[in-house]
């Protein structure tokens, strides 16, 4: 949105070891990011998840190659683990999909979301602890103090999602990406969760990369849609303009959408072409 | 064409101090050939009602009647031929060694049918895939092929009602829209009863034509398709429900 970026990515392409080599899981991808929502939505196994585990550089054993990945004055491509891990969780972090996976059972909820924090920041526990409550109050869960003591299990889905958010945004990072954070909640808890990331992203110049495969949220939230098939950017859109989209991909989504009120002709279906897979280079 | 009917369907899970009354009393029913949806946020109950159908739990109380006849009193086989069931899950819902034919073939072996390979080919091709695909064993099939193959199981003792529990949530839209052909074309031509759990209103209004709205083990709205527009539940949750899918849809 802004002219400035804080993330800058080049020819990003992603290859997963195999039998004979690597098999290309993203390819040719490059995008910039400012201070807005940029959404990333496709089919499963076309890509999303593994461009965002790229960025963080989760893949050790897979092959990440780019003309560039700049992350404000960083090369991401090229700086040292020990440099990442001042990036990593502090000013680039991560929601998934289902927060029973990126929390431990065992611990109180509060105290995770506390220590993430004094990985980052020297503090007193105490005042960890003042920020961690404040922080749930900004998510809106009412009784802070009380949930801060709450084991994961004793959370809903809704709640553990806010908690995560809460976990994530505490360290005050510049770019926040989520991967499906509310593919799991029913439809009205989502618009909660969406609305109070949407709020936070917003009032802290977050640049928050969306990852989903669902075509109604990203053009419900985001400001800029990137289509993936296959591994590559297939489109880039303004969300409003969604349904001006010009790759038959993009339009074969969304006549595949049921609607409320869309009647019953039968759905259309994606004829898939195998020049979709070509290597083509969309710039976003 | 069967219609479906439950009064005062009540069920407790769980053994002494931790059990839980999961439906307290839920009465409906659906018309011979209508596709009836149940909604509502999840752990309210819908897929226990399927369960308590299909006597995959049995110590529910209360009444199902399928057609003019109980469920309880049916003969396994009659109540295996009368109403099937498809899950969400069509990665788990399928064994892994099993090829299509082993599928298939288990419940006409189990049920002693006759034209065993017509009738297994008639079930494959009827949800659209190719006979050789009875040679294929799960790995070899995409999301959406075994999806169809669980239909096809589920057709293979020509039932009257089907029982889908979110049958393509697990599915990627463009895949759903093939399997919601599908599942609309098998009703419009064999004159299926459909109960359909989804937690997608749009998936609904597509497929059904009334629906009831769940809470905690209760139904608290029963409506029909066109009351989706507009909203014109009276139920404070209904409203909700349908207001927060209507807000999610209105894009475009
Ligand atoms: N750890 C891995 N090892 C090998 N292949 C993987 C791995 N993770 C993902 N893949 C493959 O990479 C492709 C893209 O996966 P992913 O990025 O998870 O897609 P999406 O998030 O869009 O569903 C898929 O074909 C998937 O099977
Ligand atoms: N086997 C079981 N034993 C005890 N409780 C169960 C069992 N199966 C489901 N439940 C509980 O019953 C409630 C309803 O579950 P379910 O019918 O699966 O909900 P839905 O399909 O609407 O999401 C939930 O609270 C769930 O935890
Ligand atoms: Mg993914
Ligand atoms: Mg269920």
């Amino acid at each position: 949105m802004t002219g400035e970026h804080i993330l800058d990515v080049r020819k990003l392409s992603v290859g997963y070891r195999s039998d004979g080599g690597y098999i290309d899981a993203v390819r040719n991808v490059s995008f910039k990011l400012g201070r807005e929502k940029l959404g990333i939505v496709g089919e499963s196994g076309s890509g999303k998840s593994t461009i965002g585990r790229a960025l963080l550089r989760l893949l050790p054993t897979a092959r990440i190659t780019a003309e560039s990945i700049r992350f404000e004055e960083l090369d991401l491509l090229n700086i040292s683990e020990r440099e990442m891990l001042k990036v990593r969780g502090r000013r680039m972090s991560m929601i998934l999909q289902d927060p029973k996976f990126s929390l431990n059972p065992i611990r109180r909820v509060g105290d995770q979301i506390s220590e993430a924090y004094l990985t980052h920041f020297k503090c007193a526990k105490a005042d960890a602890r003042a920020k961690t409550i404040d922080m749930l109050q900004a998510v809106q869960i009412r009784d802070p103090e009380r949930v801060y003591d709450l084991y994961p299990h004793e959370v809903s889905g809704g709640m553990g999602q806010r908690i995560m958010i809460a976990m994530m945004l505490l360290t005050d990072p510049d770019v926040v990406i989520a991967d499906e954070p509310t593919s799991a909640l029913d439809v009205t808890v989502r618009l909660q969760v969406l609305n109070i990331l949407d709020r936070l992203v917003s009032e802290r110049g977050i640049g928050l990369i969306m990852i989903s495969h669902d075509l109604n949220l990203v053009r419900n939230f985001c400001d800029r849609v990137l289509i993936m098939y296959a591994g590559q950017v297939v489109e880039s859109l303004k969300a409003p303009e969604l349904s001006n989209a010009q790759h038959p991909y993009t339009q074969g989504l969304l006549a595949a959408q049921p609607r409320i009120g869309g009647g019953r002709t039968p759905l259309k279906v994606l004829d898939r072409r195998p020049e979709w897979k070509e290597p083509l280079e969309v710039q976003a | 064409m069967k219609s479906v009917n439950v009064k005062n369907l009540t069920i407790t899970l769980g053994e002494g101090s931790k059990a839980v009354t999961i439906l307290p009393n839920v009465s409906f029913s659906v018309e011979p050939g209508e596709c009836f949806g149940l909604v509502g946020e999840s752990g309210s109950g819908k897929s226990t009602i399927l369960r308590c159908m299909s006597l995959l739990f049995k110590q529910w109380e209360g009444e199902i009647r399928l057609g003019n006849q109980s469920v309880r009193d049916m003969p396994l086989i009659e109540r295996c031929r009368t109403l099937q069931m498809v899950f969400q899950d069509p990665y788990g819902s399928l064994h892994p060694r099993q090829s299509v034919r082993t599928v298939l073939s288990e419940p006409l072996r189990i049920h002693k049918l006759d034209r065993q390979k017509e009738r297994m080919e008639r079930a494959i091709t009827e949800v659209g895939l190719p006979v050789e695909f009875l040679d294929r064993y799960p790995h070899q099939l995409s999301g959406g092929q075994r999806q169809r193959v669980a239909i096809a199981r589920a057709l293979i003792l020509e039932p009257s009602i089907l029982l889908l529990d979110e049958p393509t949530s697990a599915l990627d839209v463009s895949v759903q829209a093939e399997i919601l052909n599908l599942l609309a074309d098998l009703r419009a031509r064999k004159g299926f009863t459909y109960l359909m759990v989804s937690h997608d209103l749009a998936v609904v209004d597509y497929m059904c034509d009334r629906f009831a709205v769940m809470q905690a083990g209760d139904i608290v709205e029963i409506l029909s398709r066109d009351m989706l527009e507009g909203n014109k539940a009276t139920h404070p949750y209904a409203r909700q429900l349908i207001d927060a899918s209507l807000e999610y849809d209105s894009a475009i």
